[in-house]
């Protein structure tokens, strides 16, 4: 047992440290430092430079043009990313469909669709939750009809994450009423392009358009786009979902985040002192720094669990999650009365209108309120517990 | 960066939990605690003959020269078993000074000694009022021409009365909590002057109230340098603190193992109460506060060796406010679900609430260690 890194992980982390000091463009550090969204074309030019330097996809191995990266060099990679200033890479296409093309997928699915969402070039957002089925997933309605080479797709899913921007959705359909719930889901690949597919917004509690219905009216699926086998798509889905919750501890980002209060408490004032002196703001800081170190370790041992993560994987949502939302929650708190003004356009690229308090005070609050997300997507923090209840301790 | 055990450390863990629960029952432990001595020579013997008395010295000094993270699979298992003995004062906290800064005469008299299992030690540093600030000492030590002569009070000090010599810091020099002035010396359990009351704690462990009446003492007494014992005693003070936490998370393991079971075997309203999504939900909960726990556990056995005072005082700071805030957790709900039979005096998972409360009352408890977080973010803006 040795918490240290090893030589060769600090001389890995120097890497990456450098290649981010020479590579990560200043625009796009500056917005994301800034706690704004980055555009659609940063996210993308950001993935070309990662691209470029063969660190597409931390997660993927070698001979699908990933690094062939450890637990611990993954993490490394994503926390240096994250503390420097880079976009979150976009987690659909590489966290979410990739392992499930690698591991489900036919060979020819593999060759049309890894290449691009490695490159970035491909956008993919996510066909899972429908209006009637959020957390009872296994309830969704949207129907696949096998007519000849194709499938008709008919049905709504929601929630769906940056659609407005996607190229692909990779949706869970209903190909058969037989059985229970679980077993007539198929997972299929859908071209956005393809007509009877419409995409409306959902406004989120901030003001902010990120999320989205998407509407399939008679549309027809080639049958080549089914993953796996037609049926058994809950296998995939759950797969899938793993993978999800591993990324979702973020310790990266909070790391980055945590640095911002500390800096915050430093240099802003609470009448004649530094934020830092009131000892209540203080010990709230403490504790989640506290927090914050308890969550890193405890991802890093079951990231590097010989056994993989398995069902202690919901250990690390929860926990991730629990500590964004009050490292936000503290965030703007410490912005005080700064953060009460709302003002969208601050949020856009090349504002240069009044600002109240520092440039990040914009975004606190509708970040604050954004983020309450966390503890209900990628399953509810009560569906995760459900999962350790059963999965792990037997219940 | 690893979390693996040697093959060593695994043979180790699994002999020495094979040993408590065939030779360490429930019912065993509850007649060492009602002996009049409140520690057991058998199972100390034992001890002894699995290498675990002298696991962190020297080999030099009949020690197998581990480090604080063999130390946390001793205290781990302790935690499981609810061990009573007085390792934790013998091994880790005098045993670590003798070995850290003890003279070579003093490591060869005395570390074989506490390795064969001849010889218990306590540390008597605490003083009322002091409750955790470590550079406050009272207890005066004045120079005479062949010695020392102390005078003062100690509080909580763990199995004072068991042990056939104590450690006892006393001032010599500046104002009663300046960081300069304090200096450790060697007391023998029958010294003159020294009078000693025994306690039963609520815990089954026991502890003491010492008085120094007048204890006069030989130079060769002194342990380390004179008048500059605090980072010693912050030293020490941080394997204990790194040994509970372990200590901590073996009896959370335990607790939420006693607690699961009784989730699947207890029924009401013709279920298993463990079918009842409010109580599930609740033992995740303390299944994910114990894993958190663990992590930390870890970190404070990874830092309890190292010489960066800063970095180690933070972390071990850090981990005994998270083990503190998580043992009480799961000690409070582990009761709570265990419903009536929570609150009697037969249950495993009553006395292993019982002894992860009074962890997290000693060497600091989770407020005073979150201020110590919180006080060391304050110094590094300045």
């Amino acid at each position: 047992m040795d918490l240290n890194y090893t030589p060769e992980q600090d001389q890995f982390r120097e890497e990456v440290r450098k290649f981010l000091a020479d590579n990560l463009p200043d625009d796009i550090r500056q917005r994301v430092k800034q706690r704004l969204r980055p555009t659609k074309e940063m996210t993308q030019r950001w993935q070309q430079i990662l691209f470029k330097r063969g660190w597409a996809a931390s997660a993927w191995p070698q001979q699908f043009g990933g690094p062939g990266w450890d637990a611990i060099e993954q993490l490394i990679f994503e926390e240096e990313c994250a503390v420097a200033g880079a976009p979150r890479q976009l987690d659909f296409g590489l966290r979410m469909v990739a392992p499930v093309i690698m591991t489900f997928g036919n060979e020819e699915q593999k060759e049309r669709f890894l290449p691009g969402i490695l490159s970035g070039e491909d956008w993919w957002c996510q066909g899972y939750s429908e209006p009637g089925a959020g957390s009872d997933l296994a309830s969704l309605r949207t129907t696949a009809k096998h007519e000849g080479d194709h499938y008709v797709v008919n049905g709504q899913k929601t929630w769906t994450t940056l659609g407005q921007h996607a190229d692909w959705i990779f949706c869970l359909v209903r190909t058969s009423s037989e059985g229970k719930p679980q077993q007539g889901i198929s997972f299929l690949l859908i071209d956005m392009k393809t007509p009877g597919i419409s995409v409306r917004p959902i406004i989120m509690l901030d003001g902010e358009h990120e999320i989205n219905e998407v509407y399939f009216d008679n549309v027809k699926v080639p049958v080549e786009n089914l993953v796996g086998e037609e049926n058994k798509g809950w296998t995939y889905a759950k797969f899938l979902l793993g993978h999800e919750r591993t990324g979702l501890a973020n310790v990266g980002q909070w790391k980055a985040l945590m640095n911002r209060l500390k800096e915050l408490a430093r240099e802003s004032r609470d009448g004649q002192r530094p934020l830092i002196e009131n000892v209540r703001f203080r010990d709230r800081l403490a504790q989640l720094d506290m927090e914050l170190r308890a969550l890193e370790l405890t991802v890093l041992r079951v990231l590097t669990n010989e056994s993989g993560p398995g069902p202690q994987a919901s250990i690390l949502k929860i926990r991730g999650t629990e500590v964004g939302q009050a490292l936000f929650e503290l965030l703007m708190e410490a912005m005080g009365p700064d953060a009460i003004a709302h003002i969208p356009d601050a949020l856009d690229l090349g504002y240069e209108g009044p600002r109240v308090g520092a440039a990040d005070a914009a975004p606190a609050a509708g970040d604050y309120f954004n983020m309450r997300k966390l503890s209900i997507f990628g399953g509810s923090n009560e569906i995760q517990r459900n999962i350790i209840a059963q999965m792990v301790l037997g219940l | 960066m690893n979390f693996n055990l040697t093959e060593e450390q695994q043979m180790l863990q699994d002999s020495l939990r094979r040993f408590l629960s065939n030779e360490y029952t429930f019912e065993k432990r509850g007649q060492i605690i009602h002996s009049g001595k409140g520690v057991d020579e058998t199972t100390w013997r034992a001890f002894a003959d699995m290498g675990l008395l002298g696991f962190t010295f020297p080999e030099e000094n009949d020690g197998l020269g581990g480090n604080a993270i063999d130390t946390m699979l001793v205290m781990d298992s302790f935690g499981r078993a609810l061990v009573v003995e007085p390792y934790l004062s013998t091994v880790v906290l005098c045993g670590g000074l003798i070995r850290d800064a003890g003279s070579d005469s003093q490591k060869a008299a005395i570390l074989p000694a506490i390795a064969a299992g001849e010889h218990l030690m306590a540390f008597a540093h605490s003083e009322p009022g002091s409750r955790y600030n470590l550079s406050q000492v009272v207890t005066t030590a004045e120079k005479t021409g062949d010695g020392y002569v102390l005078n003062g009070r100690k509080t909580a000090v763990l199995h004072g009365s068991q042990a056939n010599q104590l450690i006892v810091s006393a001032r010599s020099h500046g104002d009663i909590a300046d960081p300069e002035g304090v200096s450790l010396f060697l007391v023998d359990r029958n010294a003159n002057g020294l009078t000693v009351r025994d306690f039963a704690t609520h815990d089954g462990h026991r502890t003491a109230e010492l008085t120094l009446d007048n204890v006069q003492l030989n130079h060769d007494a002194l342990i380390g340098e004179q008048e500059k014992a605090l980072p010693l005693i912050e030293k020490a003070t941080d394997l204990a603190i790194a040994a509970l936490c372990s200590e901590a998370v073996g009896a959370m393991e335990a607790l939420n193992e006693a607690t699961l079971e009784y989730l699947k075997t207890r029924k009401q309203f013709g279920v298993p109460i463990g079918k009842f999504q409010v109580l599930q939900h609740r033992m995740a909960d303390m299944f994910i506060a114990t894993e958190e726990a663990k992590s930390m556990a870890i970190l404070a056995a990874s830092e309890a060796d190292s010489d960066d005072r800063e970095e180690r005082r933070r972390a071990l700071s850090m981990a005994k406010a998270l083990v503190g805030q998580s043992a009480r957790k799961v000690g409070q709900d582990a009761v709570q679900l265990h419903g009536g039979m929570g609150v009697t005096d037969e249950m495993l998972a009553a006395h292993l609430f019982k002894r992860l409360t009074l962890i997290n009352l000693l060497f600091g408890d989770a407020d005073y260690h979150l201020g110590q977080v919180s006080d060391q973010l304050l110094a590094a803006t300045a």
